[in-house]
């Protein structure tokens, strides 16, 4: 138990997405200026996350990998190297399939994050938390709490540059740093506070 | 034709540039700049693959459904990033282990299927191939540019070549720890878009909210 919540802590704060590996800028950077767009979004990532990190485990481990085949009898076949096609192609229709049920069966959530799941496809933070999944070699358990973790320290993330950005309109910013520029320099302020979290020892 | 031909090309490298002004692709432009060669092999490696995206999605672009259209352009552009990651794994393995997840990660670069979707999916075969290139090399001076910045200063050389001489080695120059760290990454960017937009002040973003002036004759 102990070990999920180290890891839970490692994915969220030490090896936050966006601000020590950077990813999902664009739309970290894009949908960061008003805090309600910012909390669906995060929403929407957890869940995605939560769901297609295990899945693309499963997948891994049961396809892809180096004599994974062995259950159906097939031995010394290595697929990885179709890894990155199956994981795109497993978040795509993830993504497509929790569309429809959500709005099929929650439509008031479906209303709420409706515009960005389909943006979500190409978020490099779910791409990347399958990759870091398969190059860190996690278990079935392992990656269900490292996709959670990855999600939630992603949506985290957001939410705070969201409300920094909220405020940082009223302020004089120079003519050429103003929006894009001045959200850089807020994301590299932040990201040196998250490097306080990479001094805890687990 | 032959000014349309030029404009393709080099509109992306300073005027409408792919990462500082369209905000798209930044996460690699970020991750893999702490080092030159990274920084290089990444420039090339995404250049190849949104060049000939391109040009297989212009040679499809009237024989598929439009809403199947993503998802044929997405299995592309998977196809391509794993003939990039087997070949530097094959070639180069010691770069693509530093390179990490992000030579996977091109498939989800916002600028690849931005162009395949923007400029591909209606324009010729060879026009297409140019603009790919453009956004390419577009991308990858900014890369380049944030690469050499942090390389030099984070460990006084380039491509692995001591170009400063580390105090270590008896030399004069300490090196500045925080370039190979995140946040220099950001700060490098967020000052590099200043300067360009300082130079070229029609890209500058009007702000989303103006104080305004009371003078002191209005409130008498």
């Amino acid at each position: 138990m102990e070990a999920y919540l180290n890891l839970f802590i490692k994915a969220a704060f030490i090896e936050n997405l966006p601000l020590t590996f950077f990813l999902g800028m664009c739309t970290f950077l894009a949908i960061s200026k008003r805090i309600e767009t910012a909390i669906g979004l995060g929403v929407a990532v957890i869940v995605i996350e939560t769901i297609t990190v295990p899945a693309n485990n499963l997948i891994y481990q049961n396809l892809l990998k180096e004599d994974a085949l062995a259950w159906a009898g097939v031995t010394g076949v290595d697929l990885s190297f179709l890894g990155l096609i199956s994981y795109i192609g497993v978040i795509a229709a993830i993504v497509q399939i929790l569309e429809m049920v959500l709005d099929r069966f929650f439509p008031a959530l479906y209303n709420a994050l409706g515009i960005f799941l389909p943006l979500i496809t190409v978020n490099c933070a779910i791409m990347g938390g399958s990759l870091f999944m398969v190059e860190r070699e996690y278990g079935f358990g392992e990656s269900v709490v490292f996709g959670f973790g990855a999600g939630f320290g992603w949506a985290l993330a957001l939410i705070a540059l969201a409300g920094i950005r909220e405020r940082l309109k009223y302020s004089d910013v120079p003519a050429g740093l103003q929006g894009l520029g001045i959200t850089f320099i807020t994301a590299g302020l932040m990201s040196l506070g998250f490097m306080a979290f990479s001094g805890i020892q687990l | 034709m032959k000014e349309e031909t030029k404009k393709t090309v080099f509109d992306p490298l300073v005027d409408n540039n792919p990462v500082v002004l369209q905000i798209l692709g930044i996460c690699p432009a970020l991750a893999v700049t702490t080092s030159l060669s990274t920084a290089l092999t990444m420039a090339i490696a995404l250049t190849f693959v949104v060049s000939m995206s391109n040009v297989f999605v212009s040679l499809i672009r009237n024989v598929i459904p439009n809403n199947i259209r993503i998802i044929v352009q997405m299995t592309i552009i998977a196809s391509l990033v794993i003939i990039v990651d087997q070949t530097l794994q094959a070639f180069a393995f010691e770069l693509s282990k530093r390179l990490s997840v992000f030579v996977g990660l091109i498939i989800t670069n916002c600028i690849v299927l931005g162009r395949a979707e923007a400029f591909a999916s209606k324009n010729p075969v060879g026009l297409s191939f140019l603009d790919g290139l453009g956004s390419g090399l577009g991308f990858g001076l900014v890369l380049i540019l944030v690469g050499t910045t942090r390389e030099l200063l984070g460990s006084g050389s380039l491509l692995g070549i001591p170009i400063l001489p580390l105090v270590t080695e008896q030399g004069w120059y300490y090196p500045n720890g925080l370039m190979l760290l995140a946040p220099s990454a950001f700060f490098i960017i967020g000052l590099l878009i200043w300067a360009l937009r300082s130079w070229k002040t029609e890209q500058a973003e009007s702000p989303a909210y103006r104080i305004h002036q009371v003078h002191r004759h209005e409130v008498m």
